[in-house]
Order: structure tokens, then sequence, then C-alpha cells
């Protein structure tokens, strides 16, 4: 076999149908948005035609979605955006109608509004970097970061989240699903506390997006965050959905695109691949998860059976497609170069392989020493994976670990 | 990175097929660096004989790696480069050299080279100092 893909959680190949409905708007129908001639009123109407397709995905209504350029930008957009919306929540009266003194240097002035401002977010350790880096940045600013514990399988705690919850909390933001682990968080208990507590619900879908069905009503979501590459549609594009009547921020100031909220010539071409793929998504998806999961199930099944295996992330509620294992006394950049020198293509969670050479903060998260994290592999399914090639993998893993197992200096096995 | 393209010809040589790596049955001398928490672990055993001039060489040295491609491929040019060396040639082998051998390695990964020279001083040293309480 020469080229099996088993990181579809990384990025999915363009689906053809997706392909074939994008094509049209590169040279043909390639109007600007804001143009008020045909060209661009053409563009405009199929903007919105895919914002309906987009919405219907996840139940909202057209208007409360707004494209972006990725889901980093989307998370970026939301965080930043809800909490210096609400920078002053929590201030006493007298302290939100201060300002800075007549003489004060702009470094005093800088210092004030910093000190000035205030408000609480939350997050989950297992957030993707975009979440987590922001939230530092937002630190910086001079808000409070709180980051919650989880449990071994990753998973978030609604009632221990509640008790986080202040006078000042401005934002939750939980993963749907994990992009390593798979873990699928309680995000309707999650929504639902926070709705009580009047605090904003920001999470970010890319993983469950177009897999699991999501309601954005009936899960008190107020933000959401999707990417169209993690959907077999293409790179480029991505959206936040911001429930009605919830203000944010804009970070893009310019032309005054998507309601102002994302200054920028809209990406038609990859939003209409975007729409695609999620009418396709919508179709394929319960018949499309039944399939994957019973793939995924016989590959956890026969992987277990390697002796000093391990299922990272929660058995049962977990993404469709997901499965990261962990295995004693291996590193995982040796797994993964071994395997793609058999033409298979898997990700991990090790230090080896980032770049700032430590191990991957969410296997950390779970309780996992330094030393468990490194040997970790994330095998991620997708549209076009056969059974043949679970077979495969199945076949030629446990040679590889036996081997990497020899020249390892930790070879006792404790049998299960 | 894409992994082919971040590592030379060489070090895929070596991580594909490693040159003697395992456990040894009485050591004369062993070097052990790293730690599982940082990801690397490299062990080299060695045997040592005294060759016809008298000089101490390293016999047949082994290797154990917990670790990446740029470590196990490390770990096994290291025994290419140390074995039948005298003791004093094998001090000299630095993590320069085993970087050469390898045709170069990633800046990232360049303290697998390191880790690999230290682990063959400790494990010299080691001998020297058993040497020594034996006397």
């Amino acid at each position: 076999m020469k080229h099996v893909y088993f990181d579809y959680a990384a990025t999915t190949p363009v689906d053809s149908r997706v392909k074939k409905a994008m094509l049209p708007y590169f040279s043909e129908k390639f109007g600007n948005t804001m143009s008020l001639h045909s060209f661009g009123q053409e563009a405009k109407l199929v903007l919105e035609k895919s914002r309906e397709t987009v919405a219907d995905l996840i139940r909202a209504k057209p208007e409360e979605i707004i494209f972006t350029g990725s889901a980093t930008e989307s998370n970026n957009l939301a965080l930043k955006g809800i909490a210096f919306a609400n920078q002053n929540k929590g201030h006493t009266r007298l302290h939100r109608y201060a300002s800075p003194h007549r003489y004060a240097s702009p470094q005093q002035i800088q210092r004030f509004w910093r000190a000035k401002r205030c408000g609480q977010v939350i997050i989950s350790p297992i957030e993707h970097p975009c979440i987590i880096e922001t939230a530092k940045w937002l630190q910086k600013q001079g808000f409070q970061i709180t980051k919650l514990k989880v449990d071994k399988y990753g998973m978030v705690n609604p009632l221990a989240l509640e008790k986080e919850i202040r006078k000042d909390t401005i934002l939750v933001s939980v993963i749907h699903a994990s992009n390593e682990i798979g873990t699928i968080q309680p995000i309707e208990k999650i929504g639902k506390i926070c709705r009580n507590k009047g605090v904003y619900f920001h999470t970010d879908a890319v993983q469950s997006f177009g897999k699991i069905p999501i309601d954005v009503n009936k899960m008190n979501i107020d933000l959401l965050t999707a990417s169209s590459h993690k959907m077999y549609g293409p790179k480029g594009a991505a959206c936040l959905y911001i429930r009605e009547g919830v203000r944010i921020e804009p970070i893009l100031h310019g032309g005054g695109q998507e309601r102002g909220l994302r200054s920028s010539t809209v990406n038609i071409p990859a939003i209409v691949g975007f729409a695609k793929a999620c009418e396709i998504c919508k179709k394929e998806m319960g018949k499309e998860a039944q399939r994957l999961i019973k793939l995924r199930d016989k590959l956890i099944r026969n992987v277990l059976k390697i002796k000093g295996s391990y299922l990272n992330g929660h058995p049962q509620k977990r993404l469709p497609n997901n499965a990261n294992f962990r295995f004693d006394f291996i590193e995982g950049e040796s797994i993964i170069l071994r395997l793609d020198l058999l033409g298979i293509a898997v990700s991990t969670g090790s230090a080896c392989s980032s770049i700032k050479l430590e191990p991957s903060s969410v296997l950390l998260a779970t309780g996992l020493k330094p030393a468990e994290a490194h040997g970790s592999l994330r095998i991620s399914l997708g549209r076009w994976t056969t059974e043949k090639e679970i077979d495969y993998l199945i076949k030629v893993l446990p040679g590889i670990i036996n081997q990497l197992r020899k020249i390892s200096p930790f070879k006792v096995i404790k049998s299960a | 990175m894409p992994i082919k393209i971040m590592y030379s010809k060489k070090v895929m040589e070596h991580f594909q097929k490693p040159h003697n790596y395992g456990r040894m049955k009485n050591p004369d001398g062993v070097g052990c660096v790293g730690n599982p928490q940082c990801g690397d672990v490299m062990k080299l055993y060695i045997k040592v004989w005294k060759n016809k001039k008298g000089e101490e060489i390293i016999k047949d040295i082994l290797f154990e790696t917990f670790g990446c491609a740029a470590a196990i491929s490390t770990s096994s040019v290291v025994t290419d480069l140390a074995k039948g060396k005298t003791l004093k040639e094998a001090l000299k082998i630095d993590n320069k050299k085993i970087v050469e051998s390898l045709g170069g390695l990633p800046l990232i990964k360049i303290h697998c080279s390191v880790l690999g020279a230290d682990a063959l001083k400790k494990a010299i040293q080691g001998y020297q100092s058993k040497k020594k309480d034996d006397k």
C-alpha cells in the first residue's frame, strides 16, 4: 500500500463535489460582494446562500454566521471580541466612569486602562493552541484567565466549572471535541450552566462540526468556531457563529464586510466550497458516523492487543473518527517515521515532533507523565478510509512497536 | 516539516537499520544519559580489551535508546565511530563529529548528538572508575 492517510484531524482533501461547486467562482463569477454592479450582486447572492447552508448545519440563523479565513482567526475573534466588548464587567459603578488624570503620560494612561480592565475568562486545559495563546495574550492585557481541570479522559466537570464562575466572569470557552484525544465534552450541560449564570459560552467545534449533530439553541451556545478544511472543504474559509444579541469588538476594521465584524474582501470560492461541504456533511453525517465508528472500534480493539498499549481519551464519548494511543517504552516520532516509510501518515503528541520540544499539553492535562505522553500516536479516519487500510495498519503496527522496543532501554513490560 | 526532508539520507539509513543495538551482558562500562521526561534516553554499553600494543580499545559496543529518529540514528553512528578505537581516540569523539557522520541534523535535533557524545564519555569513564575500584 503506497499512500494511506490517517491524519484527517490535521486536514482533509477537498471532496470532488466541493471542488466542482467552487470552480465557477474563480474566473467566471468573480465579483466583489461589495460592488453595486451585477458582478458584485451575483457574488453577494451566492455569499448569502452559502451563509444559509452553513447556518443550517448547526441550526443557527443565517445572520448569526460570519465568515473568517481560519478557525484560528475565529477563535481569536471570539475570545478577544467578547473580552473587549465586556471589559468592565464586575466593576463598581464608580470605577466604571473613572478616567486617567489630565496630565497623565502615555505609559500612565496605558497602565490605567490595563488596571481598570477586568473580567475573567475560563478555558479548559485541553484547548487548541490558538485558544490557549489568545488567553495568554488577554492575560497580558489585564484579564484574568482561569484554566479548569480535566479528568483522565480529558473530560471537563460541569459542576466544577460552575464553582469557578464569578461576578466578573465574561466568557467560558470549552472545545467541543478534542482534536488530539477525541473526547467529546458535555456541551449541553456546560451551556446550560453558563446561560443560568449570565456568562457567554464559546465552543471550538472544529473537529465535531459536520461529524456529530450540533444544535446551538439546544446546547445554549453563544459562539461557535468551525473550519472548512477539517470537513472536506477548502482551506481559507471558516466561520464564527455569534448568537443574535451578543456584541463583540471586531479585530479587523475596514470596509465593513460581515456586518462590520470582519472587514476583508470575502473569499467567495472558499466560502462556496465550505457551504457545499456543509451540505454534503448534513446529508451523509449519520451513515458516515456509523461507518467510521465501526472502523475506529476495529482499530482500537486490535491495537490494544499489543502489550503495553493504552487508549487516550474517553472510550465511548469520543469522535467517530479519532483513536489516540500511547505505547510504553518508545517514542512517538519514531513510530510516525516508521509508519511513514511504509506509506502510512499519522500524528503524535510527542515532544520530539513539536517545535517547542515539549510533550502535548493535552496529554499532560489528563494526568499523563511526560514520559508517557511521548509514546503517543494519533490516528484519525475520514471519508476515504477503507477497511483494507485499517487492516494494513493493524498488520504493520505491532512489528514497528516491537522493533522500537528492542532498541529501547526500557524493556520490561508488565503483563495485563 | 516533513520528516523525510528534515532528516538526511544517512540519518534515515541508521534509523531504519540501526547498527549495534541491544543489551550487553557483563559490560565493562555503561553510559546512560537523558531522561524519559525529556523524551530522550541513551544507554551505551562497552567491552574493553587490550590490543597487541597493550592499548585499551573498545572491542564491542552496543546501544539502547528511547527517543526520536535523531536519537536512534545518533546512537547507532556513535557505535560505528567508537568501535575498535582506543579509549583515548574514543574520548575525542564529540557531537560535531557525530553530526558530520550523519550528514547533518536539523537544528532542533542537535541536542541528540550532544547526548550521544556524552553517553560515550560516560561509558568510558564508568569503565575507568570501575578499573580503579578493582585495583
